[in-house]
């Protein structure tokens, strides 16, 4: 079985390592990582990813604009994205979700919850 | 005449008597037949007793009946001990997870804050990383790192989050909170975190960065992200990492540019005096 891959969309080092160390703990998952949102665009266009995960604040293009390109690219429409972010607002939450996203995470971030947003919305057998 | 009255009299005596003696045979025929019959009958249930064992009476199937019952109740009342205990040890399982996901949470941000702290030696990508983690491993939302002057034995902001670097105020070495803590070296946290009022002189958290008992600054914070009420048991974990590990960090990369400094600077010297 070929694995899935996954993009990280995270200007944070700290945060995108964090990410990646959670990930790795879920088999079958080859795991990119870009520093914004036009390299993520890029990172998207050279090949083809299963899930995305993104920040919302990140220098060049915010994670908002990278979802809304994202779900207008035909190609992409139907691929799970996740938002990982400091903006806790109801109303930040729901134009993240209106745009698009699938889930909506809020830092300071648990692994689990990174590891369980794979889980849910990748079709993993294990 | 009485001769023949007697004979008479003895004949139907004789007569009755023989009467009397033929039911007698015939009642013992009777009883012969009888004694044959149930004879033959105790034969066939003794046979059909042989050949179906498993068919007792109605006494001895009642009685059996009651033994296994009472077999089988003891047998529920185990299993149902057994269940009980295979749900609690399930119980004692899921808590468990819970409780190894947390710690392998713990350890997670222990590590990569621990790991991305001594991952360079230029001052401010140290700087840059210990404001990361304060944002996204804490959650903090408006916060400061401030250094000690040891010549001037003030405290004055290198870094801020959520809060202009200039507002936060210059403190001298045991004034107010901050001083105090950065005096004693001992972590301050607000009693009240949930009715906190922001206080730039007074934060709600202030950790001393150390190296072994030697402050060589603070991180103070003044309020936490919207969706983050209050500390966990990673946050106290991640202060005491902060309070070693970034106080190594910034000492180490300050002492790198400083002799990175002074390498130029005598490189510099070395070439004007060659050429």
């Amino acid at each position: 079985m070929s694995a899935f891959k996954v993009l990280i969309v995270e200007d944070s080092p700290t945060m995108r390592q964090l990410i990646v160390f959670a990930l790795k703990r879920i088999r079958g998952l080859q795991i990119s990582e870009a520093n914004d949102g036009v390299d993520g665009l890029k990172k998207l266009s050279a090949e083809r990813f299963d899930l995305i995960f993104t920040d919302i604040n990140m220098p060049i293009m915010d994670g908002l604009k990278l979802v809304s390109l994202v779900r207008n690219d035909p190609g992409y429409k139907d691929v799970p994205i996740v938002i990982i972010t400091t903006e806790g607002a109801n109303e930040d939450r729901e134009r993240a979700l209106a745009l698009g996203a699938n889930e909506y995470i809020t830092k300071p971030i648990q692994t689990t919850k990174i590891m369980d947003a794979a889980r849910r919305l990748l079709p993993l057998t294990v | 005449m009485a001769g023949i009255e007697d004979h008479h009299g003895g004949a139907n005596r004789a007569e009755e008597f023989l009467q009397i003696f033929k039911k007698g045979a015939e009642f013992t025929q009777d009883l012969l037949k009888e004694n044959e019959r149930l004879r033959f009958q105790i034969l066939k249930l003794e046979e059909k007793e042989r050949q179906e064992p498993g068919v007792p009476s109605d006494d001895a199937t009642v009685r059996r009946l009651q033994e296994k019952i009472s077999t089988l109740e003891e047998e529920k009342a185990q299993i149902l001990d057994r269940i009980r205990e295979v749900e609690e040890e399930n119980l004692d399982f899921a808590n468990r997870y819970v409780d190894i996901e947390n710690e392998n949470n713990m350890l997670a941000n222990l590590y990569i804050a621990s790991y991305q702290l001594h991952s360079t030696l230029d001052f401010n990508e140290v700087l840059q990383i210990i404001l990361e983690i304060v944002i996204n491993l804490i959650g903090a939302e408006q916060f400061g790192v401030m250094l000690l002057d040891e010549k001037t034995n003030s405290l004055r902001a290198v870094g801020s989050e959520g809060i202009e670097r200039d507002e936060l105020p210059v403190i001298e070495l045991g004034e107010g909170v901050i001083g105090q803590m950065a005096k004693t070296g001992e972590n301050y946290f607000v009693d009240d975190l949930e009715h906190y009022q922001k206080d730039l002189t007074n934060p709600m958290v202030c950790i001393p960065l150390k190296i072994k008992e030697h402050v060589i600054g603070v991180i103070v914070i003044y309020s936490l992200l919207e969706q983050k009420s209050r500390f966990a048991e990673v946050d106290y974990e991640l202060f005491t990492l902060l309070a070693g590990h970034a106080a190594t960090a910034i000492f180490s990369s300050k002492l790198y540019s400083e002799s990175e400094r002074k390498l130029t600077t005598i490189q510099g010297f070395i070439d004007l005096m060659t050429k």
